[in-house]
């Protein structure tokens, strides 16, 4: 890898959030030290409640970290966000009902005052990416969750960002569409050099798309392991069968089981 | 030919039976009966006394006869009523002072106009509510006062004060009818403007959009169901509202005035045409709002609220 592409886009040191509710405060996330440099794609992985989406949550500047520093392509959080500087999927699809398929896709586009050709244009292309081609009329509540969720990803593609957050985006789908996704995922990931951090629950899923892989553990949330991976950028799904695949998936899967807390 | 005509009353039967209408039947049916024994026993009294001082025989049929057609009746027979329709109705010029069109007319004019007014300023109310904090917590509290005060005490002021800044007619009517149909519009209105998600709001916030897009694209088409809701609401309140209007002005015209002049008079059969005649219009103008909400929510599939 050349120094241009080690440029890094986020940089997260000491970071803590702490969630004050009602009875005990919440540790959300505990000392996340992490880098994620351009051309990287970030998986986070952890068992549920570790703080994944809390973290995506934090470089998105939704939530506001309790302590500690995070800087998004050099800047705040909060001034990357006012740059439009990333596209982010949500765990639910969170389309607006009274918009058709394809309005939903060009509300971010109508926002940034794009012209309506080019509105259309990058809903069609997108709507392409994830196979829904003939759906653009149709309304949120005629699609399945997995379609809706789909349709979610595509809104956030057709913004165009150097940046995607993707917080458990085939989540619902079966395993036949999110091999082609993940699939299709990878080769936008190649060809447009975009950064990427998704997160996962499927140890094989993270295995397949990333070039760094986070394990977390629960309470508090903390990193407790990153795997760099060595996997060639141009992967196929056969890859899944070679040794170094599994010897990654390993490692993970040694990671979970010791943040892994059978106590309560 | 009779095996056919069997087969089509059968299916009559199958459908009234099925549908909606055979309960409605009944309901209407059970109505009339208690409103025709009803009839009997308020107009009895009356009656029997009037016998006993002319010293007249009388039997039961008589009675019964007789409570279904008085002039003056505690409680009127339906098809008194219905005559009553119709000569007000059907057989008088609707230009006339004795058309019960006309007065409806006059009655419905400053419920349009006192409904448009109060839904511009609900819809205005909570906008402002749902943006500032401070718009919250100042006017909230009067916004709640102003409908607990008593609407037949305060309507003859808001008509005094109006009449001296020669302001009369349909005007005042119409600020009263406002008066009482904003409340349910902010109401519904901040519910609906507030009514969209973290989620679908965070969505904006990743678009970095700006608080009018906020408004434009996500809060206002979120909050339409719950405007239709209480614009239901509104509309026969705002009714309500032209009618009291109509009655401490000692206006001439309207449905108030009728029904006012009636009991003065103790016409109660046109008290009780007066009291159809803003029933069906109350029907009607849900009606119009239910049509237009159809209309509006249908084209992107939505169920109202
Ligand atoms: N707004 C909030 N207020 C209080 N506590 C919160 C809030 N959001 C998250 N938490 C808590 O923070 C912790 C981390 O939550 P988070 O949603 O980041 O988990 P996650 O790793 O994304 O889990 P999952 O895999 O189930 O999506 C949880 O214990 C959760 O209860
Ligand atoms: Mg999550």
């Amino acid at each position: 890898m050349s120094d241009v592409e080690l440029k890094p886009v986020i940089e997260i040191e000491k970071l803590n959030l702490v969630f004050q509710t009602a009875d005990t405060p919440v540790h959300a996330l505990s000392d996340i030290d992490l880098t994620v440099n351009a051309g990287d794609f970030v998986s986070f992985i952890g068992p549920s409640g570790c703080g994944k989406t809390t973290l995506m949550r934090v470089i998105a500047d939704l939530e506001k970290p309790t302590g500690g520093h995070i800087s998004v392509n050099g800047m705040t959080p909060e001034e990357a966000r006012q740059k439009r500087a990333y596209g982010y999927v949500f765990q639910a699809p969170a389309l607006y009902p009274w918009r058709t398929v394809e309005k939903n896709i060009m509300l971010p586009l109508e926002i940034m005052g794009l012209s309506r050709e080019e509105q259309k244009a990058r809903a069609a292309r997108n709507l392409a990416m994830v196979n829904l081609e003939g759906f653009e009329k149709k309304f949120p509540w005629q699609l399945s969750g997995g379609m809706q969720q789909r349709v979610s990803i595509a809104r956030a593609l057709s913004v165009e960002p150097d940046l995607l957050l993707m917080d458990e985006p085939f989540g619902a789908l079966d395993e036949i569409t999110r091999d082609h996704l993940n699939e299709q995922l990878l080769k936008l990931w190649d060809t447009t050099k975009k950064t990427v951090i998704f997160v996962t629950h499927s140890i094989p899923e993270a295995v397949f798309l990333s070039s760094k892989i986070v394990v977390m553990s629960p309470r508090p949330g903390k990193v407790i392991d990153i795997i760099e991976s060595n996997l060639p950028r141009d992967r196929t799904l056969d890859i899944r069968e070679t040794p170094e695949f599994l010897e990654i998936s390993h490692r993970v899967r040694e990671g979970l089981r010791s943040g892994h807390s059978y106590d309560d | 030919m009779t095996e056919h005509a069997e087969t089509s009353k059968l299916g009559l039967w199958r459908r009234l039976y099925d549908g909606k209408s055979f309960p409605v039947f009944v309901v209407v049916l059970s109505l009339l009966i208690l409103w025709y024994a009803g009839a009997v026993y308020m107009n009895s009294d009356r009656l029997i006394d009037q016998y006993e001082r002319g010293k007249v025989e009388w039997s039961w049929q008589q009675l019964i006869e007789d409570a279904w057609s008085m002039e003056r009746p505690i409680l009127p027979a339906p098809q008194q009523i219905v005559v009553e329709l119709r000569k007000t109705v059907l057989e008088k010029k609707i230009t006339s002072k004795r058309s019960l069109v006309y007065h409806s007319y006059v009655t419905i004019s400053s419920t349009l106009v006192g409904f448009a007014l109060g839904a511009l300023l609900g819809i205005l109310l909570a906008v402002g509510i749902v943006h500032l904090e401070t718009l919250d917590r100042s006017l909230m509290p009067w916004i709640i006062a102003s409908q607990t005060v008593p609407i037949l005490a305060i309507a003859p002021m808001i008509i005094v004060v109006l009449g001296h800044i020669g302001l009369t007619g349909l005007v005042p009517k119409a600020i009263i009818s406002m008066y009482l149909c904003f409340f349910p519009i902010t109401i519904g209105m901040v519910k609906g403007l507030r009514s969209p998600d973290v989620l679908q709001l965070d969505l904006m916030k990743t678009y970095s959009a700006s608080a009018a897009q906020v408004f434009w694209k996500l809060r206002m088409p979120a909050s339409i169901p719950f405007l239709f809701a209480s614009l239901k609401v509104a509309i026969a309140i705002s009714l309500v509202g032209a009618i009291v209007a109509e009655l401490p002005t000692g206006a001439v015209e309207g449905l108030g005035a009728r029904l006012l002049a009636g009991s003065y008079y103790g016409q109660t059969i046109q008290i009780w045409s007066a009291l159809v005649a803003a029933s069906v219009l109350g029907m009607l103008l849900v009606w119009a709002v239910t049509i237009t909400e159809k209309l509006v929510l249908g084209r992107t599939g939505r169920e109202a609220v």
